[in-house]
């Protein structure tokens, strides 16, 4: 089928080297030192907090939105988390989805409140959020590498690449279903476009975007081995030491570790939406 | 002056509206242009006017183009072509900061499907309009609670809309329109949804809120009994336009065509109606006990020009008149001298038909009654109507 040749590679190593790099690599290496210092923060005040005191703070915000058994199942997972050893891990791996997190949120729920306004900022951004999930993410690793380096920053980079389109999504989803007598009802009283947005459309939203939350810190979660594989620390470098190692119970130790953090996270967001729910 | 006017209205929904307007002017039917180019004509051509303090109701079948032309009167559907005036400001030019105030100020709305915001409580729904206009909590609030009163839904303030009957929560919607107080109430059949009991409750006090408050009201129905109850005047739309504009004897006596005739035809069926189907609770009452003061005063509320006096259980009395309870002030004569006993009384199995020669030759509302002489209701000369029945003298009293 060689018809042609296509150098498409050599083509995007020309772009990226001669043109892209020289151009915007500062801009890129503003982004990194910001995020970097983001991280940083983070991870420094996680791991600032006795692990005790930290115990105790999710275990009472378990115990408000999701009830008792919530909170039994939060103490239960951090004695565990603490006793095979891999608190600081696990602080290292929260603080990137924390991190992630908030940075696809920034920028998810704005595109999604502007593409469920605009159809024609739908129709650009829904093949975007397509192409980013599908694109497979060891395709994208390496230009975060290049721009941002070994380490965190990167991580952040892929994981908002990875688990910002649900927040997009879930936001357009939720602003859309606002019912039209409902948005009728607000322009008839004489709503501007902005109170139309802020007193009925996000409000009514809001059930919806908090599980694209949910499901964003979810994806986040699930890219911490492969995060990890372009250097940042936390519990899937702990799996994947295992691994180089044939080590099954670090394996162990290190999976179960992030399957009690996406339990407690997806457990305690859910609690929240739903608690947005019950309000209305 | 006219409070709604509209002129030579047209809307044209789909991909080339302009095109199609052309051939519509030049004689093409909703069908033809629909078959042809794929747009449907919602209004065709409407022009009518609302005079101040006018009930004024449209009526058309499912599809007329009701909901679209009550739309374009608050430009929540942009017109093809024509112009709606308010207060004869033409809304149409109107730039979109011009367009919001005069939503805010002169142009309330109530919605057939309630269109209450879920996440807000009575009292939040109610206020709405006056917090985006920026009025102070406590302001609107108090606002707000005076209209929520004025609907009879006291005590359910912080309610949610989910936690409501729908006749309650349609009195939010129209509690909601009420607290910004503008002149006019647009209603898009505002009570179909209601099942029929509650559905002339709520008509009934309607009509009695629209004459204390001084209303304009545009009202849009699919049914003849409530566009006949209702509307000083009734216009009847088909397919985008509006076939015939009259008072309810106009429409009923004169049909325009065989259409509107087809519809008034379709009303016989209520002759079967009874006393007390139409019959409807006198807006007020007196007894002996407050003496004519007190009478004079509740005539004085309701801007009535007479009342009907009951005992302490009800039974029925006579009927004061305003000249009468003066009278009996001024010359200190007890109420039961000067009691009017020439009222019609009837009792609530009486066929309505049988009421009809009464109703024509009695100044005063008929009064039914039940064996035992206690006041079930009154049947005035729009009841009657209601049930298709013509009266001829003007009803100058109570209601
Ligand atoms: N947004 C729209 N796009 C296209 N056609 C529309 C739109 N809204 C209404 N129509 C069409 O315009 C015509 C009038 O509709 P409209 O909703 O005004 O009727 P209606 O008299 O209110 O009917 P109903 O009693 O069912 O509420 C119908 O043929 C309808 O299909
Ligand atoms: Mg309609």
């Amino acid at each position: 089928m060689n018809y042609f040749e296509l150098p498409l590679e050599q083509w995007t190593n020309t772009f990226v080297d001669d043109w892209f790099l020289p151009t915007f690599g500062n801009a890129f290496d503003s982004i990194g030192s910001v995020l970097n210092a983001f991280v940083d923060l983070v991870t420094d005040v996680l791991l600032f907090i006795p692990p005790e005191l930290f115990t105790l703070l999710l275990v009472i915000l378990s115990w408000r939105v999701g009830g008792k058994g919530l909170a039994v199942f939060t103490f239960l997972g951090m004695l565990f988390i603490g006793s095979v050893d891999i608190w600081e891990e696990s602080m290292h791996t929260l603080s990137i989805v924390i991190v992630s997190t908030f940075v696809s949120l920034l920028v998810g729920i704005p595109v999604g409140i502007l593409s469920a306004m605009n159809n024609r900022v739908q129709s650009v951004v829904r093949p975007t959020l397509d192409f980013m999930q599908t694109l497979p993410s060891f395709v994208y690793l390496i230009p975060a590498v290049l721009l941002f380096g070994l380490g965190g920053v990167s991580a952040v980079i892929a994981t908002f690449i990875f688990a910002a389109p649900p927040a997009v999504r879930m936001t357009n989803l939720g602003i859309r279903h606002v019912p039209k007598e409902v948005i009728e009802a607000s322009k008839a009283f004489g709503s501007t476009s902005k109170q139309l947005l802020f007193k009925v459309q996000l409000p009514l939203a809001v059930p919806s975007i908090m599980a694209g939350v949910n499901q964003t810190i979810m994806l986040s979660l699930s890219m911490a081995v492969i995060a990890s594989m372009i250097g940042a620390p936390g519990l899937g470098a702990t799996v994947l030491q295992a691994i180089s190692r044939v080590n099954i119970g670090l394996g162990l130790v290190g999976g179960l570790g992030i399957v009690v953090l996406a339990i407690i996270l997806d457990r305690i967001t859910q609690g929240i939406g739903q608690g947005q729910n019950n309000k209305s | 002056m006219s409070k709604i006017k509209v002129s030579e209205l047209t809307k044209i929904f789909g991909p080339n509206p302009k095109q199609s307007l052309e051939r519509l002017n030049k004689g093409s039917s909703k069908d033809e242009i629909l078959a042809d180019t794929g747009n449907t004509v919602g209004v065709n051509q409407a022009s009518f006017d609302v005079k101040a303090g006018e009930f004024f109701v449209i009526m058309g079948l499912s599809g007329s183009g009701k909901s679209t032309l009550i739309r374009l009167v608050n430009r929540l559907i942009e017109p093809t072509s024509g112009h709606v005036y308010i207060d004869d400001e033409d809304i149409t030019n109107m730039n979109k900061n011009e367009l919001i105030e005069a939503r805010r100020k002169k142009l309330g709305m109530v919605f057939q499907n309630f269109g209450l915001f879920p996440h807000r409580n009575v009292v939040g729904n109610v206020a709405y309009g006056l917090e985006i206009q920026g009025v102070e909590k406590q302001e609107r609030e108090q606002k707000a609670q005076k209209a929520i009163e004025d609907v009879g839904l006291k005590g359910y303030e912080s309610s949610f809309p989910n936690e409501l009957s729908g006749g309650m929560q349609q009195r939010v919607g129209l509690a909601r329109a009420l607290a910004n107080d503008t002149d006019i109430l647009l209603m898009d059949e505002a009570f179909s949804a209601l099942d029929p009991l509650i559905r002339k409750d709520m008509q009934d006090e309607l009509l009695k809120l629209q004459k204390k408050l001084g209303k304009t009201v545009l009202f849009i129905t699919h049914d003849l009994d409530e566009a006949l109850k209702l509307g000083d005047r009734i216009a009847i739309m088909k397919d985008g336009q509006i076939v015939q504009i009259g008072s309810s004897e106009e429409i009923l006596e004169n049909p325009a065509n065989e259409y509107v005739s087809n519809f008034v035809k379709d009303v016989d069926r209520s002759k079967v109606l009874d006393a007390e189907q139409v019959m409807r609770r006198p807006e007020v009452l007196t007894t002996y006990k407050g003496g004519p003061r007190t009478a004079i005063k509740k005539m004085e509320d309701v801007g009535a020009s007479s009342i009907f006096v009951v005992d302490r259980d009800d039974h029925f009395q006579g009927l004061l008149t305003i000249d009468d309870a003066i009278r009996a002030y001024k010359e200190e004569i007890p109420m039961e001298k000067v009691l009017n006993q020439d009222v019609h009384t009837t009792t609530p199995t009486t066929p309505l038909n049988d009421l009809i020669g009464v109703a024509a030759d009695t100044k005063y509302p008929i009064v039914v009654l039940d064996e035992e002489q206690k006041l079930l209701g009154i049947i005035s000369r729009v009841s009657i109507l209601s049930g298709l029945v013509l009266g001829k003298e003007k009803d100058e009293v109570t209601n």
